[in-house]
């Protein structure tokens, strides 16, 4: 995703001046090195994974089918005997779908925002880099949708283009573009007025050129963080609509959903309703501070 | 006798604001009927204070800003707006630029060899070939090539960083290069450094340059000419040495007098020049120093005083050297009571 060349393979020559040369490193080298030192970002970065991995993996983890149900074992509190995290509504493993739910919770929240990403760095970087009237097409459009609150946009896109999981997914990825194309729009804007890209321009390199080696790298890491930190947002928005019955339909294990169908059973088994929640919530936090470890890193001049 | 360089009624005025129509409310006159020369392997000096148009004046020269007006020739061939000229974009290639602020002027996600070697490579030098050329010209401008190929600009001083932009300005080979204002940030010993590695560059590769600076005493060092400006107009030039020792122009002589005396007894205890230059959005009428200027008569605001050959490579705009302008009685400028110094 990052447009940084990696330096150059030959090894620095430590005969001469090796001092310097092996205290220079790749700026993502750099980065992972400061990343590492942080234990906040490590302990979340291994949960995600884990969740992940989980998600992934949930054919070959679960006790059980997640679409198993028995009538019998209905709402089970936790620590049931076979069912470690309780049962749901209709009888079914809890454990079992929070980890395949994972996997439709996790696309939903990543992939809108992984797209939004890629057309609204674009837009931006165009509107950025080159000002005028292209600037004033591609953001007085984006405003446009700044007009409406994001659940809004995301429910009114949605419900307009009827329940399911790729129209959701559509109405995430045109909810999350403006605000993405606004920051890499000003980050584009305040890179273009310095003297590098001037000396680029004046070697005699065109406008592409320019924006692909000199202006990307320096607008790419800061809309990165930004996007990091919308997955979560996503997530919530997501869980959002199937909640509202536009995202995944059932009996489809999804986090949101399962939020909703076990809403009325908030008073039978608090704690059991409470999961899907609370998996959300770790999932998005971890996101916000993955996103907030992200950017003490990549602060070069620290 | 043909000048190596020689830029012709060089203009540019920036609109500020649009009305409904889209034309302009006011123009700031930026760079306004800038004509001067240059001499091959010579240092032409820019002086005046900041808004003067100096930077700008580059810039235009870059076609980094573009130009309403002028024609530049450099060695026989005319660059400029008009169908028997080339565009002034070409003269990219034949000049280049070091700008003031090194860390800026960097792409701080690149190394200093990709930093060098883009230009070379946007000219179809093949990767290897433009990489051994960042190495020679890394080891040309005093930084040993293997500790700082790699590395990233903020992990060098400033000196070394604008060592490395000048040797990216020589990266494709340049004719001349513009340093505008290119050792004005650095400290005064590191200063030193680079003026001397400036000057052995320069006889190297048989370099023009035109050397853009607030500092009087680094331009009289550097330059063999100096042009004067004032508010977007050239008020002076000539060779440096006459220049300095005797000002044709009043605001030539303040600018002089205004450097710092080495000897205490000879402190000045009062401004050489009143004010701030005048806002360039409504310059005075007739000539722009007159509102300033303690010679001023009535003509001065009248007539914009033309730049005037007074012989000897001396050309001045001032009423008072100008033969029936209008002005009464030439009088001797107060002479600059410091002798500058080199840096």
């Amino acid at each position: 995703m990052q447009n940084v060349k990696s330096p150059s393979p030959t090894p620095p020559k430590s005969a001469d001046g090796g001092k310097l040369a092996t205290q220079s490193r790749g700026y993502w080298a750099t980065v992972w090195r400061s990343l590492r030192r942080d234990p906040l970002s490590i302990v979340c970065a291994t949960v995600l994974v884990g969740l992940v991995l989980i998600a992934v993996f949930a054919p070959l983890l679960a006790p059980h089918s997640p679409a198993e149900s028995t009538m019998v074992n209905r709402l089970l509190p936790i620590g049931s005997a076979g069912y470690i995290l309780g049962t749901d509504e209709l009888g079914r493993d809890m454990l079992t779908r929070l980890m395949y739910g994972g996997r439709m919770s996790l696309v939903m929240g990543i992939l809108p925002v992984v797209i939004a990403f890629v057309i609204g760095t674009s837009l931006g970087l165009m509107a950025g880099f080159f000002g005028g009237w292209v600037n004033t097409v591609v953001m007085r459009t984006t405003d446009v949708f700044f007009a409406f609150p994001a659940v809004l946009l995301a429910i009114a896109i949605s419900g307009a283009l009827g329940p399911g999981l790729g129209n959701s997914m559509l109405a995430l990825t045109l909810v999350f573009i403006p605000p993405i194309a606004r920051v890499a729009e000003s980050v584009t804007t305040r890179v273009r007025m310095l003297d590098f890209v001037d000396a680029a321009r004046a070697s005699g390199a065109h406008s592409v050129t320019i924006i692909r080696i000199h202006v990307v790298n320096n607008v790419m890491g800061t809309v990165f963080i930004y996007a990091t930190s919308l997955v979560s947002v996503c997530m919530i928005l997501a869980a959002g609509l199937s909640f509202l019955g536009l995202g995944v339909k059932p009996p489809t294990p999804e986090w949101g959903l399962m939020l909703n169908t076990l809403r009325q059973s908030i008073y039978v088994q608090p704690w059991v309703s409470v999961l899907p929640g609370l998996m959300i919530f770790i999932t998005s936090l971890c996101f916000n501070l993955l996103s907030d470890g992200l950017r003490g890193a990549m602060d070069l001049k620290r | 006798m043909a000048h190596f360089l020689e830029v012709e009624g060089l203009q540019k005025y920036f609109p500020i604001g649009k009305n409904l129509l889209g034309r302009p409310k006011q123009v700031v006159k930026a760079v306004e009927q800038v004509s001067f020369a240059a001499e091959r392997g010579k240092t032409l000096g820019i002086v005046g204070e900041s808004g003067c148009g100096k930077s700008t004046t580059a810039r235009l020269l870059m076609d980094l800003i573009s130009p309403d007006a002028g024609r530049i020739t450099l060695d026989g061939e005319t660059y400029g707006k008009g169908r028997d000229r080339k565009p002034i974009r070409e003269l990219r290639k034949r000049m280049q630029m070091v700008f003031q602020d090194s860390y800026a002027s960097l792409n701080a996600r690149l190394t200093i060899e990709e930093s060098i070697a883009f230009g070379p490579k946007i000219h179809g030098v093949s990767e290897s070939a433009a990489r051994a050329k960042a190495r020679d010209l890394l080891d040309r401008v005093g930084l040993a090539p293997d500790n700082f190929i790699r590395r990233y600009p903020h992990e060098l001083s400033g000196g070394q960083r604008q060592r490395v932009n000048i040797a990216r300005a020589l990266a494709i080979d340049p004719e001349i290069v513009i340093l505008d204002e290119a050792v004005s940030a650095l400290d005064k010993s590191v200063q030193a450094q680079v003026l001397n590695l400036l000057a052995d560059l320069k006889a190297d590769y048989g370099l023009t340059y035109l050397f853009i600076s607030h500092d009087l005493n680094v331009v009289q060092y550097v330059s063999d000419t100096v042009i004067v400006m004032y508010l977007g107009q050239v008020v002076e030039s000539g060779p440096a040495h006459s220049l300095y020792a005797n000002p044709a122009h009043p605001y030539t002589a303040a600018l002089l007098s205004a450097l710092p005396a080495l000897h205490p007894e000879d402190r000045k205890t009062h401004a050489p020049l009143e004010g701030d230059p005048p806002n360039p959005i409504s310059p005075p009428s007739g000539c722009r120093f007159h509102p300033r200027c303690p010679y001023a008569e009535a003509v001065c605001g009248e007539k914009m005083p033309p730049l005037t050959d007074l012989g000897a490579g001396r050309h001045v705009a001032c009423h008072m050297r100008i033969e029936g302008s209008g002005y009464s009685e030439p009088r001797p400028l107060a002479a600059p009571t410091a002798t500058p110094t080199t840096p």
